[in-house]
């Protein structure tokens, strides 16, 4: 494999994926090539460090200096490093990422391009082994790529973890029209795993709907994604350009005869619910985005009812690092149920924020502590929400548990999309419930009732219990509430939206009842269960006086301060600019 | 293939690709639902319909899961009461309970599952969600606060009837069902067939009730007459807990007498005079070869829809008036020269199966003859009102001189019924004979496209029935491509014809269309005479009044015109 040009010899590569650019990552590139550097400056995608964006990298005389959170104020210095071949000390991190232990474990199968190739380069790419795995792929029968797939044991990545294999079979057999789906449309809060790999891999996602064509026979290809990830569709409607130009699409791909796929991006109109795979279809033909009743299956009646496969974003990755590295060597990542790795986005109460992708069979601890590095606050993580909305908390007795689709499950919540949200000591499960029902009940799409009546009820009843003044036996209704949307809902947003709410009912019970019965918020999060009050330690200087928006404190100068409780509006100015800590939130 | 499996402990069979909600059905074991319909596409929205099936971790919709051999399922476990009582509540409590002031009370889904889940309380209090009243249609009412949202009306009216003048908006909890960009009805592509309200479980979609005014009239002390369409005797009955199926045709004139009523007409003889106008049309057009197909123009909701919609083809469509306005028209001139009543003294309520003739009566060519429509239902109530005991009364007679009808008069009530009786006239018209053969079976029953060629004389006539507009759609656009075989079309806006019609009793299944549509073939075929041209009464009324078949003063009388209507 011939490496290209540029990824040999001294380089400066910059990450201009979403987050980086939201960190400055734009005008430091600016800054960079107003300097005079003579190095080439390539534009990367995400290496997965969110927590220090922006990343620079200058691989200079075959030594490689990283550094983050550059801002445009660094780049002179940074410049000046460079020409005198010196490291630039105040944002330098490593100079290999597995130093770091952010990366130490960490196994890079699927991302192991992004962050490092100038996403929009098909060399780039190919010197990365790319479509090596197509190629391979085209030696085979289709039944014998399946038959890959199947032997790497390869599972949905977008939450189900439904055995890709036997999806495609479904649809392979057949002899109709059939259309393949790439599931980009990510709406967790807290993923962005998909919206990574699009914007900095785009090829490898290309290349894993290319096998997967050939495998099924497919001749159509949509990529699903929401119209809020421009530059993922940007990104990877130019790399459905150049594969056009480079004939990697269109008819006869490879100069297979008959292996034909038209491969096309259609965008969503940011209903979280679209990326359910039946409402997404009916988005697709141009409808509302409503889940419908299975059976039908997609794979019966997909896309204008034709026989239909829908895969994830991080699936197709994977298909194409399965078919680069040889499905064995895949197979031995992970556990025995669980194979490869998983992509998982970190955000919350945690110190280093970012994308990750460790193989299966890596501990919570180790994801969170190792990897995560802990909260910032320094308190212990109170909980991790994994799978979103959809999912359930895991408390840190359970933090032992390997990361597995059956393991997670036995802790009642979901992998799903892989979305982990971290809280720490000074979170609310009250509030933290009704935060995600809230989001589910605002997504539902409205077209069943459990989902569409019954999630606003128990949204109402959290919000009492978070104002103080529910009933116990608000608490059993809402559970009765809760399992019957599990039961009787339609689609997976509303089986699943009860989950974050009977999850923390079962783990913080206590939580609950102090709402309920004693009428406070244990980590004095929920407005109205809070006061201020000013203790002995004022020393009458004025600060919370000057900063009150509506007047309530009072106080003569070098006495002690009070607030009038009728007037305060609990937003918390005098908490924040008191230096003394003579102001307690009870 | 067969598929046997059991519900409730019984053994059952089915066909493949059947539901199990179809299949309980069948064999008499009620499944609540509220957004399946027999004729819609399956949503699965309500949640009503679930039940257990064995090996199944959740309940499922009876109404999507398909059969399986050795199923073993059950419809009404303590777990599913508990779930669907649960899902009631939820329903309820962002409904209106103003069960008392509802159109519908009393024959309302929501209201009855209620009382058979046992639900005695408010389950769940909280938000509902804004709604509103558009009574701006001459038609229907949209009352969005008795709305559960199944989505019936919304199926209905964009995949059957292709108008889509109502659909799903927002999302979540502020879902509603509304015209586009909320516009009023009156302003939307509705074409007021009422099909929405047929399939409406609750109160949400009504016809717009003309009950007080015409109780008014009747006090007003004008001379008030009606004249009842073909299909309402088929029906009526059924308001009254009679069995599908039963003509009540004396006891429905008894009725109107009683109320007030000073004359009751037979809009099946305006059917017979539309046959001799048509048929005399046809007979020109089919000589001439030109602007063929004849397109009939019966259905006020099928012209709408035709002018909104295909209006560049309009010179297909014959230029009869409905029967409805051919009787007013002849009560308005004809019955009030010979009574010496000024028209405008006559007070003329027509008793139609159709919420569009509200809207028909508007339209200012056919100059307002008709003074106020009632439907079925409405008529129903007016007795109730009145507490007549419908089911005991003696039969009368209709009133001359437009009372006596032919067979032919009388199957304009289902589809496939104006087509027949054209073509017994038109024959005899082209033959110059009494032909014997009358009937045309091949285009009854309730397929929504028959087509079917007959020899008449020289003439080998292609023609086709259709109902429901979306069917006829296809028609249309075939006569738009040029690809169109036919020389008669007969089109009907509601599925079976008028015994479907908007302002019909509420139906699901098919059976009840096919008895109502079986009552009106009985009565056809008990008739002395089954030719509208051989109508004794009508033949007179042609010599006194109208004059000549197809002559200036029929066309004065009994013709109208179109035009374009806008739509969004």
């Amino acid at each position: 494999m011939k490496i290209a040009p540029e990824l040999d010899g001294d380089r400066i590569t910059i990450g201009l994926a979403t987050c980086g650019i939201s960190a400055g990552a734009r005008e430091v590139l600016e800054e960079l090539q107003k300097q005079e550097i003579s190095m080439p400056i390539i534009q990367t995608g995400c290496i997965g460090m969110c927590y220090n964006e922006p990343i620079v990298t200058v691989i200079q005389d075959g030594k490689k200096y990283i550094y983050g959170k550059v801002q445009r104020e660094d780049v002179q210095k940074l410049a000046k490093a460079i020409k005198n071949k010196k490291i630039y000390e105040e944002k330098f991190i490593c100079n290999e990422l597995n130093e770091l232990p952010f990366y130490k474990k960490q196994k890079k199968l699927v991302m192991n391009n992004c962050g490092v190739i100038n996403p929009l380069n098909i060399d780039h790419y190919i010197s990365k082994e790319g479509f090596s795995g197509l190629k391979k792929a085209i030696k085979l029968t289709p039944n014998e790529v399946i038959k890959e797939i199947e032997i790497s044991g390869l599972r949905g990545r977008g939450g189900a973890g439904f055995p890709t294999a036997k999806k495609w079979s479904f649809i392979a057999e057949k002899k109709e029209e059939k259309v393949i789906i790439c599931n980009g449309d990510e709406g967790d809060p807290g993923a962005f795993m998909n919206r990574t790999l699009m914007e900095s891999d785009p090829f490898k996602i290309i290349e894993g709907i290319l096998i997967g064509a050939y495998a099924t026979g497919a001749k159509d290809a949509i990529i699903y994604t929401r119209a809020e990830y421009p530059l993922a569709i940007k990104t990877l409607q130019t790399a459905i350009d150049i594969c056009n130009k480079e004939k990697l699409l269109g008819k006869n791909i490879l100069g297979i005869k008959g292996f034909d796929l038209s491969l096309r991006i259609q965008k969503g109109a940011g209903a979280y619910v679209c990326g359910e795979e039946t409402a997404l279809i009916q988005s697709i033909e141009g409808k509302r985005g409503n889940p419908q009743p299975r059976p039908p299956y997609p794979a019966q009646k997909g896309v204008n009812d034709k026989p239909t496969i829908v895969n994830n974003v991080g699936t197709w990755g994977h298909v194409s690092t399965i078919m680069q590295i040889g499905a064995k060597k895949y197979s031995k990542v992970g556990t025995k149920k669980s194979r490869g790795t998983k992509i998982i986005c970190l955000s919350g109460d945690i110190k280093r924020t970012g994308v990750i992708e460790v193989p299966f069979g890596t501990t919570l601890k180790e994801i969170l502590i190792d990897i995560g590095g802990g909260t910032p606050s320094g308190t212990k993580i109170k909980a991790l929400f994994s799978g979103g909305p959809a999912g359930g908390c895991i408390t840190p007795n359970k933090f032992n548990t390997k990361l597995g689709y059956e393991e997670i499950k036995s802790l009642k919540t979901i992998m799903g999309s892989g979305s982990f949200i971290i809280t720490d000591e000074n979170t609310c499960m009250v509030n933290i419930a009704k935060y995600f029902l809230t989001f589910t009940q605002s997504e539902s799409c409205g077209k069943c009732v459990p989902c569409r009546e019954g999630t606003k009820r128990m949204l109402e009843i959290l919000i009492k219990i978070s104002r103080g003044v529910a009933k116990l036996e608000d608490v059993d209704k809402l559970k009765e509430l809760a399992k019957f949307i599990q039961n009787n809902a339609l689609c997976g947003l509303g089986q699943f939206a009860p989950n974050p709410v009977l999850s923390t009912i079962e783990n913080f019970y206590d939580e609950y009842i102090a709402h309920i019965r004693d009428k406070t918020c244990p980590a004095h999060v929920c407005e109205n269960l809070i006061h201020y009050e000013i203790n002995d330690k004022c020393v009458g200087c004025g600060n919370c006086k000057i900063h009150c928006p509506v007047g309530a404190i009072s106080g003569n100068p070098k006495e002690k301060h009070i607030i009038d409780q009728s007037k305060c509006i609990k937003c918390g100015k005098c908490y924040e600019v008191c230096v003394f800590k003579a102001i307690d939130k009870k | 293939m067969k598929i046997k499996f059991t519900i409730n402990g019984k053994d059952v069979e089915g066909k493949e690709g059947e539901k199990i909600l179809e299949v309980a059905k069948r064999y008499g074991i009620k499944i609540p639902h509220l957004c399946y319909h027999p004729r819609l596409k399956i949503v699965g929205a309500c949640r009503m319909c679930i039940v257990e099936v064995e090996g199944f971790p959740k309940p499922v919709t009876s109404c999507s899961t398909p059969i399986q051999n050795g199923m073993v399922v059950k419809t009404h476990t303590p777990q599913i009461l508990k779930d669907r009582k649960i899902n009631l509540g939820l329903i309820l409590a962002n409904h209106d309970y103003s069960c008392v002031t509802c159109p519908q009370n009393l024959s309302c889904k929501l209201q009855k599952y209620s009382k058979e889940y046992g639900i005695e309380e408010i389950l769940y209090e909280g938000e509902k969600r804004p709604f509103e009243v558009d009574s701006s249609s001459t038609s229907i009412v949209r009352d969005t606060s008795k709305c559960i949202l199944c989505g019936r009306c919304v199926r209905m009216c964009r995949d059957i009837q292709t108008v889509n003048a109502i659909g799903f908006e927002h999302r979540g909890f502020t879902t509603k069902v509304s015209t586009p960009f909320d516009i009023p009805m009156k302003d939307s592509s509705c074409v007021n067939c009422g099909q929405c309200v047929i399939v409406c479980p609750t109160g949400a979609l009504t016809e717009k009730s003309n009950l007080d005014i015409v109780i008014d009239a009747l006090n007003s002390g004008k001379h008030v007459v009606a004249q009842t369409a073909p299909s309402i005797r088929a029906s009526l009955g059924e308001c009254f807990g009679m069995e599908p199926g039963n003509s009540v045709t004396g006891k429905m004139v008894t009725a109107l007498k009683e109320i007030g009523f000073q004359k009751v007409f037979d809009t099946n003889v305006g059917a017979d005079i539309t046959i001799i106008e048509e048929a005399t049309e046809f007979v020109k057009r089919l000589k001439e070869n030109k602007n063929l197909p004849l397109i009939s123009t019966c259905c006020p909701a099928w012209i709408k829809f035709g002018e909104q919609f295909f209006f560049e083809e309009f010179k297909h469509m014959s230029t009869c008036k409905s029967p409805q306005a051919m009787i007013a028209s002849m009560v308005k001139t004809y019955y009030a020269k010979k009574n010496k009543i000024k028209p405008e003294d006559i007070v003329l309520v027509d008793i139609m199966p159709c919420t569009a003739k509200k809207y028909e009566i508007t339209r200012p060519e056919l100059k307002h003859d008709t003074n106020y429509v009632l439907t079925t239902i409405e008529l129903a109530k007016l007795i109730k009102e009145f507490n007549i005991d419908f089911k005991n009364l003696k039969d009368s007679d209709f009133d001359n001189p437009l009372g006596e009808c032919t067979g032919a008069g009388t199957i304009f009530g289902r589809t496939g019924g104006v087509m027949e009786a054209a073509l017994r006239t038109a024959a005899d018209f082209i033959t110059g004979k009494d032909n014997k053969d009358i009937e045309y079976k091949q285009i009854r029953g309730l397929k929504t496209l028959k087509e079917f060629e007959v020899k008449i004389g020289d003439y080998i006539i292609k023609a086709a029935v259709v109902h429901t507009l979306g069917e006829a759609r296809k028609i249309m656009n075939k006569i738009k491509d040029g690809t169109c075989p036919y020389q008669f079309v007969e089109i009907m806006a509601c599925y079976g014809g008028c015994v479907g019609g908007g302002g019909q009793p509420r139906y699901e299944d098919d059976e009840v269309l096919e008895k109502r549509a079986e009552a009106l073939n009985k009565e056809d075929k008990n008739k002395k005479i089954r030719k509208s041209h051989k109508n004794k009464q009508v033949l007179k009324l042609y010599k006194d009044h109208i004059g000549e078949f197809g002559g200036k003063k029929a066309h004065e009388l009994l013709h109208t015109k179109y035009s374009k209507k806008e739509h969004l």
